[in-house]
């Protein structure tokens, strides 16, 4: 089962956790194993909001220039599974996180690890466009300017706003305020932004939740665009859309509580068609058919 | 409910669509309303007529210029408020540069680097408190620690009875205002501008240096210069550190000696000037007012200016 390939990054002993106690299968697939090397591992992860676990448990992992979706209903901990691969959690002061996220071989929790220097290799994108009210220039260039950037400056802008397939329609009024655009172009600025400051991985929660279909299927394809030089985590809603644009699925679900406490597990992670075609768990395949969520 | 239910002739629904119905509760309401608006307005409107035409004497016979310039006189036929005007004027100033980069300060540190700990919210209600302290007895404080204890360095030459003094005391006084204002400003700032920042890899300080204090400053000023117009028409705690009434020197000495000497404040010779017996210093004390009036119509629209200023800055 264990999808190693020989010069996996991480080390993962004989003690592995999740080779003794697993409550998830991974599954992987044998055409999988060349597809990418492993970015990620996400090892028995759990993330607690003062004393109440927000998700529990998660294993899985990451493969390099792949899309990987998050699906499952609300509540589940999917975004908040996606904010820890960014240290997004640090902000909210009670969340604690336990398990480990092996990037490169190096546990993003463990100590001495900066959490500014992780920022700066996931870019992130967020539910609602988020640009700062800022010219749009401005917005594509604070990240790199921070990161101490050298070069020339207006290339790097323009480089990012074409890689977010927004330059055609920005150009000509790159001093205006990002507030101008609409929210399609602002979300794909905001996807420019992050990866102006050339990421790793791009982290995406629900990008086009608020966007109108047309918009969606833009950002779409400039994911698919931008798989070929990033590695893609999404957060979506919309099974469609995990099923259009990714190539591994992790369903996750929500465990309620007597005491009405909500905890989100991982139910099945899987490469993309296999998920939506024969899941091995039933829940999986009741939330796909719409018989659930 | 069936179909049969539901069809209404459209005769009726003409009749109910046309007809208005009486709210009296809304009528009564809107009149209370109108009422007490009215009543406000009318107290401030006796207020300025009496203070505008109470003054007019003055206005006629010495005109305003030389009013403000004259010096500070017991003769009410040549007493000026220059001292007092000149005195505000240098008070608002040194509680200016005093209160509001403390405040600031101690509100950025408390609203974006504090953890939220039983002791940072202890900290938060005091200073909640502190800002409803009468200023009396922040006057009792200063006259105790800056007069007083202090006096050999906030003026060594008038027993601490010094602008320095009455700045400090000042400063004190507006500063849980300035603190509360700017937090208030900074807890505007919506979250996903941090997020992003926070997000491209921005430490804390790039993000409050670049994001978030643009974005709270149109706040920030106005809270801050609306408190400076607390501070400015603020007479007791300046009657404590020793505000004087009558005529001094303002010489031509430096900064430093300007600033440990003694002082003077428009509110201050209010009070002064209203307990006097001689008939003219009445029409002069309402000169005085509507020249505080005045002032403080200045701040305020500086505040509004600055905060115009300072959106547009940020929009574009």
């Amino acid at each position: 089962m264990k999808a190693s390939a020989p010069d996996e990054p991480m080390s993962i002993g004989a003690s592995d956790p999740i080779a003794v106690n697993r409550r998830v299968t991974i599954d992987v697939p044998e055409r999988f194993e060349a597809a990418g090397d492993i970015l990620f591992a996400v090892r028995r992860l759990s993330v607690d909001y003062g004393t109440f676990r927000a998700v529990d448990d998660i294993t899985l992992d990451v493969r390099r220039n792949e899309i990987t979706a998050f699906i499952g209903p609300s509540g589940c901990g999917k975004t908040t599974v996606l904010r820890c691969f960014n240290r997004m959690n640090d902000l909210i002061e009670s969340a604690r996180v336990h398990g480990s996220i092996l990037y490169h071989g190096v546990d993003l929790y463990g100590p001495r690890i900066d959490p500014v220097e992780v920022r700066r290799r996931m870019g992130m994108v967020f539910q609602k466009p988020n640009p700062f009210p800022k010219s749009i220039y401005d917005n594509i260039a604070f990240g790199p300017r921070i990161a101490g950037f050298k070069g020339n400056m207006d290339d790097l802008v323009e480089e990012s706003l074409r890689r977010g397939a927004l330059w055609d329609e920005v150009k000509d009024k790159l001093r205006d305020s990002a507030y101008a655009l609409s929210g399609g172009q602002q979300q794909r600025l905001c996807i420019a932004r992050a990866i102006a400051t050339n990421p790793d991985v791009v982290l995406m929660d629900e990008p086009c939740s608020a966007l109108d279909p047309i918009a969606t299927l833009r950002i779409e394809e400039l994911m698919t665009e931008l798989k070929k030089d990033y590695t893609i985590i999404i957060v979506t809603h919309n099974m469609q859309q995990a099923a259009r644009v990714s190539d591994r699925t992790a369903f996750f679900t929500v465990d309620v509580k007597d005491t009405g406490a909500r905890t989100g597990r991982l139910v099945e992670f899987d490469s993309t068609g296999k998920i939506f075609t024969k899941p091995s768990q039933r829940a999986t395949e009741d939330y796909i058919t719409g018989r659930f969520g | 409910m069936n179909a049969a239910t539901m069809r209404i002739a459209p005769e009726a629904v003409a009749r109910a669509l046309t007809t208005r119905r009486r709210d009296v509760k809304g009528t009564v309401f809107t009149a209370v309303l109108v009422a007490t608006l009215v009543a406000a307005m009318a107290v401030l409107a006796t207020l300025l007529f009496t203070v505008i035409t109470g003054s007019l004497p003055v206005w006629r016979s010495r005109g305003v210029g030389e009013f403000v310039t004259s010096q500070m006189s017991a003769d009410p036929e040549v007493a000026g408020i220059w001292q007092a005007f000149y005195g505000s004027l240098l008070l608002m100033g040194f509680t200016a540069v005093i209160a509001l980069p403390t405040g600031v300060g101690a509100a950025i540190y408390l609203e974006e680097y504090a953890s939220d700990t039983r002791f940072t919210r202890i900290v938060n209600a005091n200073i909640r408190n502190l800002a409803g302290v009468p200023s009396i007895v922040y006057g009792l404080l200063g006259l105790a620690i800056f007069v007083k204890l202090l006096g050999g360095i906030t003026g060594p030459d008038v027993e601490g009875r010094s602008v320095i003094a009455g700045g400090l005391t000042l400063g004190i006084l507006v500063l849980p205002i300035v603190i509360i204002t700017t937090a208030e400003a900074l807890r505007a700032v919506p979250t996903s501008i941090r997020e992003a920042a926070i997000g491209v890899g921005a430490t804390p300080w790039q993000t409050i240096r670049h994001h978030i204090l643009p974005v709270a400053a149109p706040g920030i000023f106005t809270g801050t210069i609306l408190s400076l117009g607390r501070a400015f028409g603020e007479a007791a705690p300046l009657l404590l550190v020793g505000g004087i009434t009558t005529f001094f020197s303002t010489g031509d000495s430096g900064l430093i000696e300007t600033l440990q000497g003694r002082f003077s404040a428009m509110p201050v010779l209010v009070f002064s000037w209203s307990r006097l017996p001689q008939g003219g210093f009445r029409a002069l004390t309402a000169a005085l007012i509507v020249i505080m009036l005045l002032v403080l119509l200045l701040i305020n629209g500086a505040a509004i200016y600055l905060r115009n200023r300072f959106e547009k800055g940020v929009s574009s």
